[in-house]
């Protein structure tokens, strides 16, 4: 009982330390930061001339006009905007919500001016559904990746071998579904070659209490160095034996794949959108509706309580990881058999850390982790379309861009994401 | 309240497994052996692990299979040569050679022999080895250093890239005397990877960022940059060139070799193995290293002790960054001399591995730099003589560290006896919000 007084006072001190006016001013200085952007470098820069935004796809059935926007104007006012909610920000108080209201408005009117900059004076209207459409598409892997980041950190488990997952997910998608010419099969065995790294982790998280972020890298550079290595061994030689299934084919809902911008973002894609949309489902409603839920983030905020009502930590640590890797599977399994059609050698290319990224960012919600992987898909999408528009800015610093939005969005926005308290400490049953 | 006590329990029973204090020196160095030995058992079923993956996947191992049962014993014979075929490879690739020495003995005298390299021969394998691990073993301080800290450095790759880009800018860029160039661009390395780190540190000082997410991101700011500052002449380009290629590093650059021309070992190995020695001394011999101890033992401690856990926090990664840059630097300044949009390589990752076969200590960085230096040297004449694709060398470092991360599974493999202190070892847990 003596230590538990000590780590209390501990805790408060720690809680208390971070706190400083910093830290206060930090979130209206990015704020009017993005306006300032908005304003001289965005406004400033742009050519003359109009923005023009389309909202419909070729041969859509209903057609949505097209957009124009006075790109400089438009970007004076994004940055007007910002720059006057910094202040609000800064002097008046506001709830949670207001403040993520905030946040999320700061970040649209940021990419509104981007976009105008970007299309102004050009010929080509730009096409607001393909950017989504793709957003969603770049999405997927990410998606189920952070999906499964949520499970295992909500069990306590801090799963960096995403990554992993994926990568072994996409290799024996492609390897099942040529050889055995089922892409259903394929997708299935993808689901499992996850939930395998997934075995890995468990084993070697909870049995054996390897630290958990150690592990999960040198899971994925194993996962890296066995698909490379039998990828320059058996897929290069045998190509067409092993490595070029087929491909999942759109499949459109009728009616709703039929309304304008709507239809053809959610309902016309392949069955890994939907899948996506079942998993975040029921990861939502399981977590925070189900027994299973509570049981699950029991073990992972405090273990010792939920084994002193009965519930078996370990093997619920077990099951939970192991079954989430199914998820991460799924979206491996898109990489190949969902869009590209070939494995390639590291051809996951670093989204299972994004994945993780995104579970934090989201801070540890299902709902949360899927919109900052939306956010990552929008940005990968945003640049490789804007790299076709013959913008001055160079296509690697776009690139990059993601990656510096995350910081400075994790930095000056975000700060501090509490976890699961138990998240990455083994349970050891005494 | 209750996760105060939730998390009381989690440190008692910790607690419990480390056991009580007495007989500690006995117990230590009963330890110690525990873990040499678990460490060359791991070392020798990854190699046995990795030689099964050879042997089932090679494809005319494969062909022999396919006729087991008419010819079984050539079947397995095929399969017991590929396997055994390529680690040979790798070990005359990376510690000795015996054609070499052959050579060296049909020579008319031992002078001309050495005049006409042949001894160098002899000795490039190790060479090599020495080569390969210098930045290793750089990059793994610059994890192992923060993780005594209680910091994950996933950033290695963006503080080496860092390090690079300086020294080699510092190279072609500017001309100065003989001496003071090369020193001036390692230093150089230093700054531009410290300064990477530093970012790091502060954030997560200053607003709490964690610094895996903010190390992983920088990994691909730096790729981008890099490839960015390669793609333009008035940037970093080459004059005249059409690749992603920095113009040569000037002569007076170049880390000294250490033995001859015909040997790539350079004064970059010298400097690795000084940079172990420092962060030893520092770790276990001044009150920094005191402080970055009691840190990643238990920050809240160190913090009611006195200790100024941010500022703590900041100079590791500073610190940690600088090595990383100077691994980049003793790439570019000791064999590469040139910068391209690849020259970092696998190092970012490979950094992390040698760090935990090392278990995060200075000397043990050292071995297993070399260990794992020697299986990069020797990789590529593997798959120039036996076809064995060299991503088996990361294979066969994920499969080490696996398995020295676990030594209960090892001990059990081997029906050894547990150790004494309740059969938990390897590298242990903290949690992620420690």
């Amino acid at each position: 009982m003596t230590i538990a007084g000590n780590v209390l006072t501990d805790q408060a001190l720690v809680n208390q330390a971070p706190v400083s006016p910093f830290r206060r001013w930090l979130a209206p200085a990015t704020f009017a930061a993005f306006g300032l952007i908005n304003i001289f470098v965005l406004g400033g820069y742009a050519h003359k001339g109009d923005a023009t935004f389309a909202f419909s796809q070729p041969f859509a059935k209903v057609t949505v006009p097209n957009l124009t926007l006075p790109a400089a104007a438009t970007c004076y006012v994004c940055g007007g905007i910002s720059i006057a909610l910094a202040l609000v920000r800064a002097f008046v108080p506001l709830s949670k919500l207001m403040r993520r209201v905030a946040i999320g408005l700061v970040l649209f009117l940021f990419v509104l001016s981007l976009l105008c900059w970007a299309d102004a004076g050009q010929t080509t209207a730009f096409n607001i559904v393909n950017l989504l459409q793709g957003t969603l598409g770049q999405s997927i892997p990410i998606m189920l990746g952070a999906l499964t980041g949520v499970i295992c950190s909500r069990s306590g488990v801090i799963n960096v071998g995403i990554e992993g997952q994926l990568l072994l997910g996409a290799f024996t998608a492609a390897i099942v579904a040529t050889v055995t010419g089922s892409l259903w099969l394929g997708l299935i065995c993808g689901a499992l070659a996850g939930s395998l790294v997934g075995v890995l982790l468990a084993v070697f998280a909870i049995g054996y209490r390897v630290d958990q972020v150690v592990l999960g890298v040198v899971l994925n550079t194993l996962v890296l160095g066995l698909t490379g290595y039998l990828f320059d061994g058996l897929m290069v030689p045998y190509q067409n034996t092993l490595n070029s299934p087929a491909t999942f084919a759109a499949i459109k809902i009728p009616l709703l794949g039929d309304i304008p911008i709507i239809g053809p973002i959610f309902f016309d894609a392949t069955i890994f959108l939907y899948l996506t949309y079942i998993a975040l489902a029921g990861v939502q409603v399981g977590l925070f509706s189900t027994r299973w839920g509570l049981r699950t983030r029991a073990i992972g905020e405090h273990p010792i309580a939920a084994d002193t009502v009965g519930i078996n930590v370990i093997a619920m640590r077990y099951r939970n990881v192991i079954a989430a890797g199914l998820i991460a599977g799924v979206g491996g399994a898109y990489f190949t058999i969902g869009s590209v059609g070939a494995f390639g050698a590291d051809m996951t290319s670093g989204e299972g850390y994004i994945a993780l990224a995104a579970m934090i960012f989201g801070r540890y919600t299902p709902i949360g982790a899927i919109s900052a992987a939306l956010l990552f898909g929008f940005t990968t999408q945003l640049q490789s379309i804007m790299s076709t528009l013959n913008t001055p800015i160079q296509s690697n610093l776009l690139l990059a861009t993601p990656y510096v939005i995350t910081i400075i969005v994790l930095a000056g926005l975000v700060g501090k994401v509490r976890g699961p308290r138990a998240e990455g400490i083994p349970y050891i049953k005494s | 309240m209750s996760d105060q006590a939730g998390q009381a329990g989690a440190a008692e029973a910790q607690k419990k497994q480390t056991g009580p204090g007495r007989g500690r020196a006995i117990r230590d160095s009963i330890l110690e052996g525990n873990t040499f030995t678990v460490t060359v058992l791991a070392i020798f079923t990854a190699f046995v692990v990795g030689g099964l993956l050879n042997a089932f996947t090679n494809t005319t191992v494969l062909h022999a299979w396919g006729n087991l049962f008419s010819d079984p014993g050539h079947a397995i014979a095929t399969a017991w040569d590929t396997a055994v075929g390529a680690y040979v490879e790798m070990f005359e690739g990376s510690i000795f050679n015996p054609h070499t020495v052959s050579a060296l003995f049909q020579q008319a005298s031992f002078s001309a022999a050495i005049h006409d390299g042949y001894l160098s021969a002899v000795f490039y394998p190790l060479s090599e080895t020495c080569v390969q691990a210098t930045p290793l073993i750089l990059a793994g301080l610059a994890v192992a250093l923060p993780y005594q800290a209680g910091l994950f450095n996933i950033g290695a790759q963006s503080q080496l890239i860092g390090g690079m880009i300086f020294a080699t800018y510092l190279g072609y860029g500017v001309s100065l005397p003989v001496v003071v160039h090369v020193v001036v661009c390692v230093i150089g390395g230093f700054v531009g990877g410290a300064f990477m780190g530093w970012i790091v540190g502060e954030l997560k000082a200053r607003t709490g960022a964690h610094e895996v997410i903010v190390t992983i991101m920088l990994n691909y700011v730096m790729i981008y940059l890099l490839a960015y500052l390669l793609s333009f002449p008035y940037l970093m380009q080459a004059p005249h060139s059409s690749n992603e290629i920095t113009a040569a590093i000037a002569g007076n650059a170049h880390l000294p070799l250490l033995f001859g021309s015909h040997l790539r070992i350079n004064a970059g190995f010298l400097i690795a193995l000084a940079c172990a020695l420092a962060i030893w001394w520092l770790l276990s011999r001044t009150t920094t290293g005191f402080e970055f101890r009691s840190i990643g033992k238990n920050p809240s401690a160190a913090r009611v002790a006195g200790m100024n856990v941010e500022r703590t926090w900041v100079l590791a990664m500073l610190i940690a960054g600088g090595l990383a840059g100077l691994a980049g630097a003793t790439v570019i300044q000791g064999t590469d001399f040139t910068l391209n949009f690849q020259s970092y390589g696998t190092y970012g990752i490979d950094a992390i591995t040698v760090a935990l076969l090392g278990l995060g200590r200075p000397l043990g960085v050292v071995l297993a730099g070399l260990l794992f230096g020697a299986l990069h040297a020797g990789a590529p004449l593997m798959q120039a003589v036996t076809g064995t694709p060299v991503d088996m060398v990361e294979v066969l470092q994920a499969v080490i560290v696996l398995f020295v991360a676990a030594p209960p599974l090892i001990r059990a493999m081997y029906r050894l006896r547990a150790a004494r202190a309740g059969g938990v070892g390897g590298v242990m847990s903290k949690g992620w919000n420690a």
